[in-house]
């Protein structure tokens, strides 16, 4: 097992960065999650650590061994691709040897080796079969026993998920994070599926037009956002965001309601050298706390059941909407006035200019 | 007013429906009329001569004697498979179309393989390269008469032969006039097999390349596991045309040597064309031999289609 650094990697093509300058160190045995909206170098970034892609400028360090020239196979890694890339004139079985035969190994390990792989992913039954039998769920499961069966340093793995239904992609979901559990091997895996990212990461790297937006724990990328992007960009809903303006009493959103604000957050906004107070407000929707004695007032603009809660889209005096989530049972006609009050310790501040978060 | 309307509309689909008469003419009876004159024309031009041939071949007829065909059973089949002569043909024949077909694959596969990557100019060549292909083969073998002419010819040169007397006589040369048609027949098809492999080469996905990097596959491993196994349902298609054709293999026969020197070209085709068209004008024998080439023949076919279907099957 390895760790992995990226020392300033920065890809070009023409003119244009794929990736800027990038510096990132992945701990051994982590789960690593690039997410981003296609286009953002997410894939790019993971190509670069393959060796399938070449760097511009920069280094790329297995285990503290300079790999940023090397070929793809002297590298020790495994990738598995979005779209299996199985070798389509071959039994499952003999995609899964492949890698083995590659290296020489003798026929009977190869035959141990193949066997054991298969009863990891529970495949024995379709090994003789060919990848355009096998239905979507198996190819990955076939293209993740092929890329397992190596015992590589590490596994790069874009999209796996990506091509499959969306029953199917829950159930390897679960298997891949059992995997990885079970094999401790560090990886790093590609998707735009933030929900996903949330479920698999230890960590999350959030890429957006070729910058890392923020890198963090699913927790931290959920509670305290970096900037506006990443707090748009997770969760759904994304978090809240209004225009406000902090006074005295608390923060005023638009529309006039006054918002109380910790004293925590009071020392850290003036501190943050803020010129007329305004502020971008950010919270998620479970801070919305809606009671008929809360201070701030909005109109309900829709809501949408989803089984075990409620999202509520609350209009603001100005027009603006929110979410905010409310128990299942809640009910509030449309168009009825609502009175909520937003917890202080799960509001957030974001400095309107640099888009950055304010840290308290 | 809606009552006009609708008695108009009602008058007006009257008038547009079709008349009786015509609408006898189906969906059927088109169809039979456009494929009837094809298939008049297949029976009279092809199924018809494969017959009567078939029963020629069972008769001692000849075109050009006015004497009615007589039954002789298998004579000329006997007659053709007990001589020695034909024999020779058959094996001149097979020697022919193994050295011409096994050559034409490794060069055109090699071509491909090399035409594969796009640099500059790499669509003009392949262009250039199919050229031959295009040739009419009787203006190929006169030009190719010309080049292996050893007085002239500009092939011996380039071969390092300058002395007339001592450089090998390609076309008048027993052991060499084979290898002379051969070559000649590599030249023009190979762009054949080439451009059939340039297709399967080029519908291999990439992907297939990148993950056997990942998995640390030499590239002879790649060529092996990969490109090969990828390519085989297509190479074996252009095998195969080129051994249907090797097989019937005449025109560049009989532009370059005639059958000749003495017998050492003969292949079967040209022993049919003799046989049926000069001397003796023997019909009966030359459906008879034609036959047992068209037995050949699909029998060889069989075996490539069922290797194909094989490898499609997996």
């Amino acid at each position: 097992m390895a760790n992995i650094e990226l020392r300033g990697v920065e890809k070009k093509f023409g003119d244009v960065f794929a990736v800027k300058p990038l510096d990132l160190t992945i701990k051994d045995g982590e789960f690593i999650v690039l997410l981003g909206p296609s286009g953002c170098g997410k894939t790019t970034t993971l190509r670069m650590i393959s060796g399938l892609e070449a760097v511009t400028v920069g280094q790329i360090l297995l285990d503290g061994r300079d790999v940023t020239w090397l070929h793809p196979s002297e590298r020790d890694i495994a990738f598995v691709f979005q779209f299996f890339a199985l070798y389509s004139h071959m039994s499952a079985r003999d995609n899964i040897a492949f890698p083995l035969q590659a290296a020489g190994m003798a026929r009977h390990e190869v035959k141990e080796r193949v066997a054991q792989v298969a009863a990891l992913l529970r495949i024995d039954h379709i090994l003789d079969r060919k990848p355009g039998a096998l239905s979507g769920g198996d190819q990955q499961r076939v293209a993740l026993a092929r890329a397992l069966v190596r015992r590589p340093a590490a596994f790069l793995m874009d999209e796996p998920l990506g091509a499959l239904d969306a029953e199917f992609r829950e159930t390897m979901r679960a298997e891949i994070k059992k995997l990885h559990l079970a094999q401790h091997a560090t990886t790093v895996y590609v998707t735009h599926d933030q929900i996903e990212a949330m479920a698999m990461g230890d960590r999350i790297v959030i890429m957006s037009a070729a910058v890392v937006q923020q890198v963090g724990t699913p927790t931290e990328v959920y509670h305290n956002p970096a900037n506006l992007f990443v707090a748009r960009f997770i969760g759904s809903p994304g978090m809240n965001l209004v225009k406000a303006k902090v006074e005295p009493d608390g923060a005023r959103l638009p529309g006039g309601g006054l918002a109380p604000i910790s004293d925590r957050w009071r020392r850290a906004l003036e501190g943050s050298g803020l010129e007329d107070g305004s502020v971008v407000l950010g919270f998620r929707p479970e801070a919305v706390q809606v009671h008929d004695g809360g201070a701030l007032r909005a109109g309900v603009y829709a809501d949408d059941l989803h089984g075990g809660y409620t999202m509520l889209h609350l209009e603001l005096a100005d027009g603006e909407i929110i979410h905010g989530r409310a128990a299942r049972d809640a009910m509030n006609a449309l168009g009825s006035a609502v009175r909520f009050d937003l917890d202080p310790d799960m509001m957030r501040f974001f400095n309107p200019e640099t888009e950055m978060a304010i840290l308290s | 007013m809606s009552q006009v309307n609708a008695q108009r509309g009602l008058s007006s689909r009257q008038e547009t429906a079709p008349p009786t008469g015509r609408r006898q003419l189906s969906d059927m009876r088109i169809v039979q009329l456009f494929i009837l004159p094809t298939i008049i024309l297949l029976i009279l031009m092809n199924i018809f001569p494969l017959i009567y041939s078939l029963f020629l071949s069972f008769t001692n007829y000849s075109v050009i004697s006015s004497d009615p065909p007589v039954w002789v059973g298998l004579d000329n089949y006997t007659h053709i498979l007990s001589d020695p002569d034909f024999w020779h043909n058959f094996a001149t024949t097979g020697t022919y179309a193994l050295l011409s077909v096994s050559l034409q694959t490794i060069v055109g596969f090699a071509l491909a393989m090399l035409l594969r990557s796009k640099f500059a100019g790499s669509g003009i060549i392949t262009t250039l390269v199919l050229v031959p292909m295009m040739l009419s083969p009787i203006v190929v073998a006169v030009f190719w008469r010309l080049i292996f002419n050893p007085s002239y010819g500009i092939l011996n040169p380039i071969l390092g032969f300058t002395d007339i007397n001592t450089s090998p006589e390609w076309l008048g040369d027993p052991a060499l006039a084979l290898w002379a048609i051969v070559i000649v027949d590599v030249w023009q098809w190979s762009p054949f097999v080439m451009l059939l492999c340039l297709a399967g080469l080029s519908a291999i996905p990439e992907y297939l390349y990148e993950a056997a990097a990942i998995d640390r596959a030499s590239v002879w491993f790649q060529f092996r596991r990969i490109t090969l196994p990828q390519v085989m349902p297509l190479l074996l298609i252009a095998v195969l045309f080129r051994t249907i054709e090797a097989f019937k293999q005449f025109d560049l026969v009989q532009g370059l040597t005639f059958g000749g020197p003495g017998d050492a070209t003969e292949t079967v085709s040209v022993e049919l064309y003799r046989l049926a068209f000069q001397g003796q004008f023997e019909t009966g024998l030359s459906s008879a031999l034609a036959y047992i080439v068209l037995v050949v023949i699909v029998a060889i076919s069989n075996l490539y289609i069922r290797a194909l279907n094989r490898l499609r099957e997996g």
